[in-house]
Formats: structure tokens, sequence, C-alpha cells
């Protein structure tokens, strides 16, 4: 139990996905201007990864390894996430096009998006269980969603702020990115 | 040897697999979407200003090609053109609706309207709004930070020098963005046929509004006594014309006892009409 608990308050807090380990930052950026957009990214990029980051570990556990074929897992995951992407996208619009409405287009953002790709990646790596890896992977998610809803809220009341010229729009998000990783470095020590 | 035909196994085994699950989902999930949606939503003006009652052009488009119920000429900016093209497509009949345009009813300019405070806070109305109603003197006036100036979707307002916005007649569209956005709601449509419009929207009692501000309505009802049509009451201290017996009105007479020339005889009416008709 404390095994799950460290590694899901890790990936969340210490070892966040965007502002420790910068992964995912072309979503954060790009998507962190509205606080709604954000609060839909960041359900959509959390379902995304475990769904895929579950698929990856069968196909891992039981293709992969048997076949002593390890060294194939980037490619192999790869192919994997952005397939099963587009198939999650071909459901939802049909079968639930109010959920469509609301964040299927962030779907084509996410598919072959790296911090997607890290989360499989990192679970090989680390050797994780099944259960651990899921935990692992919705620490993940949660982390980066945490970290677009900050970063969304601090960006809207940047709008009325008196940036100069040269910083304004990604210049000073960047800036802000920076202090609001150097802020999640005071959990480093936490466990 | 072998690992290099496992190799090409599992590579070729997986792309397969997500090859053909793909291939089945596309004909399994596949939605039919019907090609006069996009013929009709190339004829509309793509603002996205939502006059029409829907989120979007796009989602107009679907709605009045699948809904019998969702009339053609719906589309504010669109006009008459858009509406009878619309209509030809869908198989509609269609009356084109009015046309409108934005009216601010207030003249309190920097130095007509008395200022209560200096505000040096957020430059936006809904939030000087927040102290105090606004630095103005007239807690109903224009505030002038250009919320509406920048909720116009087809650029045809401006935020003039003297602290309030100017409206171009030709590029407005009625589509009403600017009027929900003003968080004073001063802001309203008027038909290009009305003949006279009252640019104040001040409640207050006449010897305080003066003394607020020089161009305000006084409520003294000298227009709604110059009125041959009865097309004024004063409400609260306030006149309000009403648009469809005023327009039918010749030669307005109403407007030239104002002591303050809070009601206005409307230039260029006519002019916009010739254009669209």
């Amino acid at each position: 139990m404390g095994e799950y608990f460290t590694l899901f308050i890790g990936a969340v807090l210490i070892n966040n996905f965007v502002l420790t380990k910068f992964l995912g930052l072309c979503i954060f950026f790009g998507i962190s201007k509205n606080l709604n957009a954000s609060i839909g990214m960041g359900m959509a990029v959390t379902s995304v990864m475990t769904m895929s980051s579950i698929l990856a570990w069968l196909v891992y556990n039981f293709v992969l390894e048997p076949f002593g074929l390890t060294f194939l897992s980037t490619i192999v995951f790869v192919v994997l996430v952005a397939s099963f992407v587009q198939l999650l996208e071909l459901i939802i619009k049909k079968q639930a096009p109010a959920l469509y409405n609301m964040w299927g287009i962030y779907l084509l953002l996410i598919a072959t998006n790296c911090i997607v790709l890290a989360v499989p990646l990192l679970n090989v790596e680390n050797n994780h269980s099944f259960l651990l890896s899921i935990v692992f992977t919705i620490g993940s998610g949660l982390g980066f969603a945490l970290a677009i809803i900050l970063m969304a809220s601090l960006r809207e009341k940047l709008a009325y702020a008196d940036v100069p010229k040269p910083l304004q729009g990604t210049g000073i998000a960047f800036i802000l990115a920076g202090m609001l990783s150097l802020a999640f470095l005071g959990f480093s020590g936490m466990l | 040897m072998n690992t290099a035909i496992m190799i090409i196994v599992v590579m070729v085994g997986v792309g397969a697999v997500f090859g053909f699950v793909l291939a089945f989902a596309n004909k399994k999930f596949a939605m039919e979407v019907n090609p006069l949606i996009e013929e009709v939503e190339d004829i509309l003006p793509k603002g996205q200003c939502g006059a029409c009652g829907f989120a979007g052009c796009a989602k107009y488009a679907e709605a009045v090609v699948e809904d019998p119920e969702v009339a053609p000429n719906l589309c504010v900016p669109g006009k008459a053109a858009v509406a009878a093209k619309v209509a030809e497509l869908t198989g509609k009949s269609a009356e084109a609706a009015e046309p409108h345009y934005a009216h601010l009813k207030c003249r309190g300019t920097k130095t007509a309207a008395a200022y209560a405070y200096e505000y040096q806070g957020v430059p936006d109305c809904a939030a000087a709004k927040l102290i105090q109603g606004g630095p103005k003197g007239c807690k109903f006036g224009c505030i002038g930070f250009g919320n509406c100036v920048a909720a116009c979707p087809f650029e045809a307002m401006t935020m003039g020098d003297d602290g309030l916005p100017v409206v171009d007649k030709d590029k407005c569209t009625g589509c009403g963005k600017c009027a929900s956005t003003c968080p004073q709601s001063i802001i309203e449509l008027l038909p290009f046929t009305a003949k006279v419009a009252v640019s104040c929207s001040s409640h207050e009692k006449g010897a305080d509004a003066r003394k607020k501000c020089t161009a305000a309505c006084l409520g003294c009802g000298l227009c709604m006594r110059g009125c041959t049509h009865e097309a004024i009451k004063i409400d609260k201290f306030l006149a309000v014309v009403d648009p469809s017996i005023c327009k039918s009105c010749e030669e307005p007479t109403c407007f030239a006892k104002c002591p303050t020339k809070a009601i206005e005889a409307i230039v260029g009416a006519a002019k916009k009409e010739e254009q669209s008709a």
C-alpha cells in the first residue's frame, strides 16, 4: 500500500511530468491560455494515458518480452499509441458526440505527444507490475492536469498585466513556467 | 537470424493488427456528413458571432439543413443576401430579418461627465464596475475601457478619444455581441429605420443627473410633449422611444426642445436603407 501511495505522490508532485521532467510542453503552452480548455485537456490526457499505457503494458509483457524483442519497445509503443488514439477518436465521435464536442479536438494534439509515450516507456524501465503501472500512469496524468490548470489560471490573470512587448505571449509564459518549476522543486526532499 | 525474423514478424504483426482494427472501426463507426451542410457553411459570413442563436456558423449550417423548424434567415450579419441563398439551398422560404446596428445609450464623454474618483486599476469595464459602479459620477453611464470594442467580431467598433466607443454603421452587422458584453447594458440594437434615439441611460432625477453629466437626460418630458405620434414615454426620469411607432414619422420635431441634447435625430439612416435595398 505504501509503495503505491509513494509512487502516486511521486508522479504528481515530486517528479511532475511537465514541471520536473519537461514533457508535454507543446500541449502545456498551447492550451493553457484558456482555463476551461485546460481542464478538458487535463482530463483528456489522463484518460488517454491510462488506456494506452495499459495496452502498452500488455503488449510488452505478452508479445515483446517472451520473444526477447524489448529493444523494439519504443517504436511499437509509438504505433500503439497513435493507432489507439485514432481508434478512440472514431469511437467517441460516434458513441458520445457530447463528449466529443467537449474535448474531442484535443485528441489529435495528444496522439503522438512525448508525454503519452513517456509513461509506458518509464513503466517498462522501472519494471512496474500491472497495478503499479496503472497507479503511476494515473498519477502522471493528474500531475499534468494540475500543472496545466495552475498555468491556465496564472495566464488568464497575466492577460491584464503590463508585459513588455518583446516578452508578450510565449516569452512570459516560459518565464512563468520556469518559476512554477522552481516552486515544485520544493517538493523534492519530500519522500 | 532468428531475431531478425522475429522483429519482422512482430512489427508486421502489430502494424497489421492495428491496420485491420482501424479499417474495421472506420467502417463500423462511420458517420455520414451531409455535403449540403458544408455548402451552407461556405455561404455564411463565419464571424462565429452567435447572433443566430447557435454556437458558431458550423452549428447553424448543421441545424438549418437537418432541422425543418430552423429558419434560413437567422444569420443577422448575412442579411438578405445570405438568407436568400440559404433558403434556396435548403428549400425553405425566407424573409430577411430587419437589419439593426449598435447604438450606445450614453454621451458622457470625458468632458461632459463628472468623475467621482481617479481609477487606476485593471483597464476593463467589468472590473471598474466592481469599484462603486465605475469612476464616473453617473453610475449608469459608459465606463469607457472598451470591452465592447474587443468583443466585436467584425471590427466595427473603435474607442474614441473622448472615452466613448464609436460604431461604424457600415461595418456593424447588428449581431449584438457588444450589447451582451457591456456590463452596464447600455448598448441597444436599433433598426436602420429609427429616426431618433435617446443617448442616455441615467435614471437619476433631473437636477442630480445634470450635476453628474451635462449631456444627461433629465426626464423633463419636453420630447414626450413634442412627439406627434406618442412614441416617447418617460420611465423613471429617462425618455424611452418606441422604434416601431417612431419610424413612421416623416418630420421628427421631438428633439428640438431637448435642453441637453440627450435625444437626437439619427443622420444617415436613409443612406443605409438604400444600400441594403
